[in-house]
């Protein structure tokens, strides 16, 4: 043992190791395109923005809309929805944000409380909440229970984030886009 | 256990084909001279009545892929011609769904008779993970099948699931996003189901050869849990002993499948899968098949997501160090009187954890003012024994056990002198 512990790498070694290298780069370059192939392809992130008229749903009300197959809810809230939604102590919440920061500029400038838009997938596992259910009247997921607010924010049930907001701006007073 | 080979090849053509390729010695060797304990019970009849499941669902289900179209707009419409327009289809995929169902009743049946007769301590340790492996095939290769119909709860199932992969940490959204090759379960997300789930029951095919192999290494377990002795006082050769027993075993268990198939196709299935899958709208009560129920309990009655879908693999993965966990020398539970109760215990456990898994997560059992005692926390207590029963119970039961003494060897316990 003494002798091979002392002994120096000879240029056999270096060999061993050069092509055990070669072997090994090669084989993850040849498994790549195999394992990367599975990644979305290009039709599907190639698709586009939309965009939707808003103006026709009334205060109280939402719609769910398709976007990147994902639902989308808009979400016309009414005043008493925009109260409950602000008078929240953030520091309970389970994943704290105020109601301002998940909502946009309208094209004046001003914050618009009135809508709320986003994806409607819990983050729990992945199921379509219901609106206007549940203890807060914003959200309830029919599959583990999670309730959301008026705002979206995760209140209780074993989702671990508020629902997200996608991103999307205001064109134009009644049309939104999407993406 | 197997000893040498006793084929004896009769003719010219035999002799020729066993110097050349030993295919009929290995069939004799396996199916016919192959020595099995003699006191095996029918419980010892399931692993040839999976085999048959196997082969019905690969049979039923290399037809039933001639006329499938993995494609979300034609997927559910396919399926309803397979049950409206091909002859016989009908047949064909009440078969399909309903021998995955039977095969899971076989494998349950299969793993409660090793875990009571201790068929997983030393010798059989790698037979028990190989066995351990094609339960977990099994699953995968019958969720992949589920999603195909493209029902609402195959796609919601789908997505529930795939979601599961989202709670690992750093790399899970990436990953969610590989398996759906999208950014929801889409077409993508089908159409490699589909070619999955054609490729696994050949995968469950190599590992069954594999668990049949270590099988013939070891030598059967058996009631007494006693090893072969003396292969004459206590074996019997597997042709025709128990090729006949098996079959009728089997034929029984065909009477069952047959039951389903032809009087009751859609008892074990959900209605909500004859609605075709709608992205924008989640089912009021989605469930997994019944045979998932327990697992799915197990992560329900976890609050953190992440620690739900640890537990609930974790549940399967206990399984796979059962020989190391169990302390006990004594194989068979006939003679562990401690042991034997606590098996039934975690038996009813299993049962009530499916029970649970298919119930409203917030039903009130028993009400105390406004809340009261849920579904959820009746879940919580099952699954806490779940673990508990493998992971202090397994260690400690062949500490304080005092087991009864054991029949001097098969022969002997068949006999009757002492059980």
């Amino acid at each position: 043992m003494a002798e091979i512990h002392a002994a120096e790498p000879t240029r056999r070694d270096f060999l061993y190791v050069a092509t055990g290298a070669f072997a090994a780069v090669g084989a993850a370059a040849a498994v790549w395109p195999l394992i990367d192939q599975m990644n979305p392809d290009a039709s599907v992130l190639a698709l586009a923005s939309i965009e939707v008229d808003i103006s026709k749903i009334p205060v109280g009300q939402e719609i769910t809309i398709k976007w990147r197959g994902k639902p989308v809810f808009i979400r016309h809230r009414s005043e008493d929805e925009i109260k409950a939604a602000e008078s929240v102590d953030v520091a309970e919440l389970r994943d704290p944000q105020t109601d301002d920061v998940r909502l946009v500029k309208g094209p004046n400038g001003q914050l618009e409380k009135q809508w709320l838009v986003l994806i409607g997938i819990c983050t729990h596992l992945g199921c379509v909440p219901l609106a206007y259910k549940g203890e807060f009247n914003g959200y309830f997921c029919p599959c583990h229970g999670s309730v959301y607010d008026t705002s979206g924010r995760i209140r209780k049930g074993p989702a671990p984030l508020n629902l997200e907001v996608p991103p999307y701006k205001f064109v134009s007073d009644s049309k939104i886009l999407i993406g | 256990m197997s000893g040498h080979s006793t084929y004896n090849p009769s003719n010219g053509f035999t002799r020729w084909l066993d110097a050349r390729l030993p295919i009929l010695r290995l069939g004799h060797d396996t199916a016919v001279s192959y020595p099995v304990p003699k006191n095996l019970n029918y419980w010892w009849t399931f692993g040839g009545v999976l085999t048959f499941c196997l082969g019905v669902q690969i049979i039923t289900g290399i037809v039933l892929a001639m006329h499938y179209i993995p494609q979300t707009e034609l997927a559910f419409r396919s399926v309803e011609s397979i049950m409206r327009d091909v002859n016989y289809g009908w047949l064909l995929r009440y078969i399909h769904a309903n021998g995955a169902s039977m095969f899971f009743i076989a494998v349950y049946i299969h793993m409660f008779r090793g875990l009571y007769y201790g068929s997983y301590k030393a010798p059989r340790e790698v037979l028990w993970i190989l066995g351990c492996l094609i339960y977990l095939l099994m699953m995968a290769t019958a969720f992949f099948g589920y999603v195909l119909p493209w029902g609402q709860m195959s796609f919601w199932g789908a997505t529930v699931i795939t979601n599961l992969f989202g709670a690992i940490p750093l790399v899970g959204e990436s990953l969610r996003t590989w398996l759906w090759g999208g950014f929801a379960v889409g077409d993508p997300t089908l159409n490699r189901f589909f070619s999955l789930h054609y490729l696994f029951p050949f995968l469950i095919a190599g590992v069954v050869i594999l668990h049949i192999w270590a099988l013939h290494v070891t030598g059967q377990n058996n009631p007494a849990g006693v090893e072969v002795k003396n292969k004459d006082q206590d074996t019997v050769p597997f042709t025709p002993y128990a090729t006949v027993k098996d079959a009728f075993g089997l034929s029984l268990f065909v009477i069952l499948f047959a039951y389903f198939v032809f009087f009751n196709p859609n008892g074990l299935g959900d209605v909500e899968n004859y609605v075709v899958a709608n992205a924008l709208k989640t089912p009021p009560h989605i469930v997994p098949e019944w045979y998932l129920l327990p697992f799915y309990a197990i992560l329900r009655a976890v609050p953190d997501k992440l620690a739900g879908v640890v537990l609930m693999f974790g549940a399967i993965a206990v399984l796979f160090v059962l020989p190391w966990l169990d302390t006990s020398k004594v194989r068979s539970a006939r003679f562990r009187p401690l042991y034997k109760q606590f098996f039934w215990i975690h038996l009813a456990v299993c049962l009530a954890l499916g029970w649970c898994g298919a119930q409203s997560p917030d039903t009130i059992l028993i009400h105390v003012g406004d809340g009261g005692f849920t579904v959820t926390h009746f879940a919580r207590i099952l699954a806490s024994y779940y673990f508990l029963h493998f992971i202090v119970l397994f260690p400690l039961l062949g500490l304080i056990e005092k087991t009864k003494p054991l029949p001097e060897s098969i022969s002997a316990s068949v006999l009757g002198t002492k059980n």
